[in-house]
């Protein structure tokens, strides 16, 4: 049952390889889940391809919710814009390698929906980008 | 005390094992093999057989809507729920029924006051003291209208012990509150307020008193007449009873006073094109077809808890929480938040270094221990003491300290898995 608590999600959690800011960023944005406080920032930087050279996030929140953004920064770095958008709840499930119930599903998708609003360029976080 | 044999340790009151039959609940396992621990009471209780019963047995044998109707069934459903009215009155000691408000939960009996009484006596500048510790359902209600009025709003500190700073309440009260609307007891830190020297020196001011009960009426004895509050809060969800009901209960002339809340059926004695007249007490606050089984549900989980007794049920949560302290001190890293175990009710906050709570909480629930994690609707109240969020383990009638050692060996196993 600890599966939950993969060895990658724990690792991730006390050793984040992408915790920080960027300063200058082309993209930065932050977000909070009411629930439980997490709280996440996301910045980015692009390269003359306009793909992400660079991928960073900040905060504090819950193993699932900061590993997750860990593995999502990892993740996103050569892609496009295009690309960030088209991601969803399960590409995060499939980085996790772990099932989640609606409660932690948010604290998961926390990062990516931080991520998306700031590709997106939205004033506000929205549900409907993780749904 | 030790951790091999606390059931010698700790005095119960009451044959814990009997209670627990009434649970059907608690005899369900959360995965096979992996029995129920439920330590979120302080959330919502669990209900027992005669509650479910009492609900059932109402819709099997007399469901209909209320007042108004002549048949059989209507005659019989009123009767059920006005019985359900005065077995809470009496709980509470209310002088009459008819001060005893059916609303939806604690929350909505907090707006019903807010709304009704608050919109019509207070105006810009006008004073209502707080506490630091409120769930938002105490502080919400009150932000809107000090948008709206332009009232002013003053919190009671909680200093260092988790108490309130009684002195500090003394100064505010000079500035002439109008209102001063407290918790019993708190849902976080567990303090039982000195309600009844808060409301005292309210009143020595002309101050009218909101006591929330949400946390104080289902695990202690409450006399609406002793502590001698305007208004009172509660939700029966907490108290073994259904969810969906909750009641305020009022001083009868402050009640008269009022003007209605919600518009609607049943809350007027006659209506015209353009005008209406409102009902006599309680029914001018109910507004349409009230939660008329979740009101029976709530009269037979009044009944429960008298069975039982109020004090003893209080003598049990003290010896739990008491020995819940002393055991999550043993462990490394685990702080607890609120005052000693004299001072609170069955409710642990916590948080264990290096984790989050929600992981703690996660954890936990694989050894079958059910814990909350967040900052438990009292967000203000976190940030006062610098964290975003605690897991919190609280107790109940039905809990044992053979429950309180299983959550310590889960929080040992939390620890292995962030070591
Ligand atoms: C102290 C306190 N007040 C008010 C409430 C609100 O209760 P309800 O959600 O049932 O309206 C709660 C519930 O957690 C509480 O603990």
């Amino acid at each position: 049952m600890d599966d939950f608590y993969r060895e990658v999600i724990i690792d991730r959690y006390k050793n984040p390889q992408f915790r920080g800011t960027l300063d200058p960023h082309d993209i930065s944005f932050q977000d909070d889940n009411p629930l439980c406080g997490d709280h996440i920032q996301v910045d980015l930087r692009l390269g003359a391809d306009g793909r992400v050279a660079e991928a960073t996030f900040d905060g504090h929140g819950c193993a699932i919710s900061q590993a997750s953004a860990d593995l999502l920064m990892e993740s996103v770095i050569g892609k496009s814009l295009n690309d960030i958008k088209q991601l969803t709840r399960d590409d995060i499930l499939q980085l996790l390698g772990i099932d989640l119930g609606p409660v932690r599903l948010k604290c998961a998708l926390l990062s990516l929906k931080v991520l998306k609003a700031g590709v997106y360029g939205l004033k506000a976080a929205s549900d409907d980008l993780v749904d | 005390m030790t951790a091999s044999n606390p059931m010698s340790a700790i005095n119960i009151p009451f044959d814990i094992e009997h209670i627990r039959a009434d649970f059907p609940v608690l005899n369900r396992e959360v995965r096979p093999g992996l029995p129920l621990v439920y330590l979120d009471s302080t959330a919502s209780s669990q209900k027992p057989e005669a509650v479910i019963e009492a609900m059932n047995g109402f819709y099997r044998c007399c469901n209909a809507n209320i007042h108004r109707g002549v048949h059989t069934l209507a005659e019989e459903a009123t009767a059920a729920y006005e019985g359900a009215r005065a077995r809470v009155a009496r709980f509470i000691n209310a002088p009459s029924a008819r001060q005893v408000i059916f609303t939806r939960n604690a929350t909505e009996a907090i707006n019903l006051v807010a709304y009704a009484w608050g919109r019509a006596n207070l105006s810009a500048g006008d004073v209502v003291i707080l506490t630091e510790m409120e769930h938002h359902a105490n502080l919400v209600p009150w932000h809107i209208l000090a948008t709206e009025k332009n009232i002013r709003l003053e919190f009671i500190p909680v200093n260092e012990a988790g108490l309130l700073d009684l002195d500090e309440y003394r100064r505010l009260l000079t500035l002439g509150p109008k209102l001063v609307s407290f918790t019993h007891m708190s849902n976080v830190l567990g303090t039982i307020t000195p309600a009844e020297e808060i409301i005292r020196q309210a009143k020595a001011v002309g101050a009218v008193t909101l006591v929330d009960g949400a946390q104080s009426v289902p695990h202690f004895a409450v006399n609406v007449q002793s502590l001698g509050c305007d208004f009172l809060a509660f939700s029966s969800h907490k108290m073994c009873g259904p969810t969906g009901i909750g009641v305020l209960y009022g001083g009868k002339e402050i009640l008269e006073a009022m003007p209605p809340f919600m518009g609607g059926g049943d809350m007027i004695k006659s209506v015209h094109l353009r005008s209406f007249t409102p009902n006599a007490l309680p029914y001018k606050f109910e507004a349409g077809t009230p939660a008329i089984a979740e009101a029976v549900g709530l009269g037979a989980a009044v009944d429960y808890l008298s069975r039982i007794g109020m004090d003893a049920i209080a003598a049990h949560e003290q010896a739990m929480i008491a020995y819940a302290l002393e055991r999550l001190e043993e462990v490394p890293g685990v702080k607890v938040y609120g005052p000693s175990a004299q001072h609170k009710g069955g409710v642990a906050a916590f948080s264990l270094a290096g984790v989050h709570p929600h992981d703690i909480a996660q954890i936990l629930d694989e050894g079958g221990v059910a814990v909350r994690a967040g900052h438990h609707c009292a967000q203000p109240l976190h940030e006062k003491l610098g964290i975003p969020a605690t897991a919190r383990a609280s107790f109940y009638l039905y809990n044992t300290p053979a429950e309180v050692d299983k959550l310590i060996e889960g929080l040992y196993r939390v620890k292995k898995v962030f070591s």
